[in-house]
């Protein structure tokens, strides 16, 4: 079997490194939340639907609250008084609160015992969501027959969530095991979530409630026919990372692409804002049994995959630490990396083998997102094709969890109907040829393979002993990752954060940490 | 000038052989296969052969088609704009700008709209540069402000108005539903309305761009893959001279 000699102390180092690292983002996380954040609350009590100028009820009255000044206590309380105040559902209640027949500022008056009491009704009916999400999705794997790993992986990106969803039995039909569809250009820079079915995005399809849903019950007819589970991903990632956590586990989703940097370096949110999301989101994911993808792979866009091997390491190390922070189980963690090194390189598939096992070996029960080339793949699809077989054999000889099938046509445009085909034909082959061709081979201790894991891992260890000294905000501000630099303040997003005043009440998220991780 | 008539080259001169492959909205069955034939014919094909075809979902169709191409092409009719190189480097691009303007040449540039790609842009603008090829910013005789992605057209000219830029570089990287024709359009109509065309010497650039394609919208150039650095120094010292009718 693969297996590298790495020394289990230097393991337990760089995880008590990245633990600690992570507990000092966690203690600004613990005095902050986010409008975002709070509109998540609002969303799981049941607020849902646009006013009549297409502004989200959820948006329209954090606005409200901040306008109240009341915004440091949290929504929770505030909207648990007004729905005692109307006597009626959340709906109309977040209606009334619109319209201004009763008002966050006029709600004092109510006594205290009977708003907690409400909270408390309210907490009940997010958790009990949260929680049949999980229950549906365990059963819906059992019933219908759940896949072994690798997943294969396809991404669906038309822009028009009806012909992603012919895509995406098309692609199933062809062996797909995970859905993702790509979300349109701009919308992580969108505060608040689009509202409805859509069929106008760019590199992508907006990421809604009711395309979630769409999709989701496509994918349930064809895992009856296919007598397969097949998973459904989205993003939560940008401005509205919880909010849309909610919205995925609502709509039973499996999987979200969540990372606790990736919006901070590419897409220049602000850092506080992204730390802050990142974990009630994660809250919500580890509850609704919703597995997580980190971004790792992405930094080997923007920089070296050699010499800069070791940040996507790092960075593993410090998303595993705050996913468990936010009650993630191993099984959820969809660690990310990628096959990006540049075909020139003799002996690149040796480099990919060393970088895909130690990956493997530091989170032996995370379900590992593995990515295709993508920077260096060619126009000439042909020979990107060729690329992805080497891809193919990497995953399945190293038993990565979540295998991104690789694009020919990646460097042209995204994927059309045949692209995903010809993709999953090469994958299928690979993984039947291969099967078992990781349990036949050992890696010399010596050689190139076990030295270059070695390198990678002291590489990253450095990494994380500096992290570690100056603290993550100060380190991506330095550069550290992805070789992008982010100021603390910087960025977008940072006015929607705000310090927890004292009497502040978030009882979602208070529940779901005294209840601790599940099964 | 003599007919200098073309056509795919398989294995024997003007035998036309194209590979095509393509799906159809429709179930794989011989009718299929029948349909994928008469489908290339009317593509202006002959000898089509069918090589491979399958289901790929539910009403679809993959085929690999061979055939032969009809028409054929007069070379010579054909023209294309590219952007003239002598092959400047780094230091004669230098050299030549203190002499000729005897100042730094200012230089901004942003990929603009939503898109959030960096690495084309500041493959030509940073330090670093491409493929061992120093980037704008390490030209001793230009100040390069790379402002870098999702940045406003507003916001670009501004930056460029501020630092009196010779020349603006713009990047788009996402083209689907032409989304980099309607950026780079709306940013030209903002300079013109600005009545500030003549004060730049403006450059586009991304991997789906070709120098055509620039020109047609009233850009001075544009630059596809594999562009170097120096290659995009080079143009805005010449262009530059051009301008200010210095010789060469
Ligand atoms: C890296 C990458 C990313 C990284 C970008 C990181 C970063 N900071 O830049 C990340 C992961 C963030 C990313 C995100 C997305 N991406 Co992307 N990405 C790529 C990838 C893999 C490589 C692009 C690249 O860096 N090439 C290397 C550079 C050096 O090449 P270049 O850009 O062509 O630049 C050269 C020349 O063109 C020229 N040049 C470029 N600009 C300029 C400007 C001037 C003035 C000049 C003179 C020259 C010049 O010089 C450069 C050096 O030679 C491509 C696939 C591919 N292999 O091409 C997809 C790709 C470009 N991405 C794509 C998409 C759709 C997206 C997303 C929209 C997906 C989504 N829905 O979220 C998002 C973008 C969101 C947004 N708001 O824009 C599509 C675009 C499809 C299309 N044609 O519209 C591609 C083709 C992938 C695909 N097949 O689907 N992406």
């Amino acid at each position: 079997m693969l297996h590298l000699p790495l020394e289990p102390q230097q393991i337990q180092r760089v995880k008590t490194l990245a633990r600690e690292i992570a507990a000092q983002v966690q203690d600004f996380i613990d005095l902050h939340s986010s409008d975002s954040s709070e509109r998540t609350v609002l969303r799981l009590y049941g607020v849902d639907g646009v006013t009549e100028d297409g502004v989200p009820l959820p948006n329209r009255l954090v606005e409200l609250l901040r306008e109240s000044r009341l915004i440091e206590s949290g929504v929770s309380r505030a909207f648990a008084a007004a729905m005692i105040k109307t006597g009626l559902g959340a709906s109309e209640t977040a209606q009334a609160l619109h319209e201004g027949t009763i008002r966050f500022s006029e709600l004092k008056s109510i006594p205290a015992d009977l708003v907690i009491n409400k909270e408390k009704e309210l907490c009940q009916r997010a958790i009990s969501l949260l929680d049949r999400s999980r229950k549906v999705k365990r059963e819906k794997a059992q019933k219908f027959g759940n896949p072994s790993y690798p997943w294969r992986y396809l991404i669906v990106a038309s822009g028009n969530i009806f012909e992603d969803r012919t895509q995406a039995r098309s692609a199933a039909f062809s062996g797909a095991d995970v859905i993702a569809v790509i979300r349109s250009t701009a919308q992580s820079l969108l505060d608040y979530i689009p509202f409805g079915a859509t069929t106008e995005g760019f590199g992508g399809t907006y990421a809604t409630q009711e395309n979630f849903r769409i999709m989701r019950s496509a994918l349930d007819e064809v895992s009856q026919d296919l007598k397969r589970y097949v998973r459904l991903t989205n993003y939560s990632s940008g401005l509205c990372m919880a909010e849309i956590a909610a919205c995925a586990a609502i709509e039973d989703l499996d999987m979200l692409l969540n990372d606790s940097m990736y919006g901070i370096l590419f897409r220049d949110i602000n850092m506080k804002r992204t730390f802050v999301d990142q974990y009630f989101s994660r809250m919500i994911c580890g509850r609704a049994k919703i597995v997580i993808n980190t971004g790792e792979d992405n930094y080997l866009t923007t920089s070296d995959a050699i010499d800069k091997a070791y940040t996507v390491t790092a960075s593993q190390l410090i998303n595993e630490a705050m996913g468990h922070n936010a009650l993630l189980s191993d099984d959820l963690l969809g660690l990310g990396h990628a096959f990006e090194i540049n075909p020139k390189i003799k002996n690149q598939l040796l480099y990919e083998v060393s970088h895909a096992q130690l990956a493997r070996q530091l989170f032996p029960s995370a379900p590992l997102k593995y990515m295709p080339a993508t920077k260096h793949k060619s126009t000439d699809i042909f020979f990107s094709h060729v690329m992805d077989t080497l891809f193919n054999l990497v995953t399945i000889a190293t038993k990565q969890g979540i295998h991104l099938a690789g694009m020919a046509t990646e460097a042209i445009h995204t994927p059309l109907m045949q692209d995903r085909y010809k993709s999953l034909a090469n994958t299928n082959y690979v993984f039947n040829a291969a099967a078992d061709f990781g349990s036949e081979f050992q890696i010399r201790p010596d050689g190139f393979i076990a030295k270059r894991a070695q390198q990678v891992l002291d590489e990253a260890e450095a990494c994380l002993i500096k992290v570690h000294e100056v603290g993550l905000m100060q380190a991506i501000s330095e550069g550290q990752f992805a070789d992008t630099y982010r100021s603390k303040d910087g960025g977008k997003g940072l006015s929607g954060v705000f310090a927890k005043a004292i009497d502040y009440s978030n009882p979602i998220l208070a529940q779901i940490k005294a209840e601790g991780m599940m099964e | 000038m003599s007919d200098n008539l073309i056509k795919p080259y398989g294995d024997t001169l003007n035998d036309g052989v194209v590979q095509l492959s393509f799906t159809l909205p429709i179930e794989a069955s011989a009718r299929a296969r029948k349909a994928a034939e008469a489908y290339v014919a009317k593509l202006n094909f002959e000898e089509i052969s069918v090589a491979h075809y399958k289901k790929i979902a539910d009403g679809f169709t993959y085929f690999v088609v061979y055939a032969r191409a009809i028409p054929v092409l007069d070379y010579n009719h054909i023209q294309a704009q590219e952007v003239e190189s002598k092959g400047m480097d780094y230091y004669e691009i230098n050299k030549q700008i203190a002499e000729k303007f005897g100042r730094k040449l200012n230089v901004v540039g942003a990929t603009i709209g939503t898109d959030a790609h960096t690495v084309g842009i500041d493959a030509i603008m940073n330090m670093k540069g491409w493929d061992g090829n120093y980037g704008l910013e390490r030209y001793s005789e230009m100040n390069a402000y790379n402002m870098g992605a999702q940045i406003p057209s507003e916001t670009l000219l501004a930056k460029a108005i501020e630092v009196k830029a010779d020349a603006i570089l713009v990047s788009q990287t996402v083209t689907q539903k032409d989304s980099h024709i309607r950026n780079f359009t709306e940013f030209m109509e903002l300079v013109e309305a600005e009545n500030l065309r003549k004060n730049f010497i403006l450059l586009i650039g991304g991997p789906r761009i070709t120098n055509e394609m620039a020109i047609e919208m009233g850009y001075d150039a544009g630059f596809g893959p594999g562009t170097k650095p120096s290659n995009v120094a080079e143009y805005i010292l010449t262009r530059l001279m051009e301008k200010q009718g210095l010789s060469r």
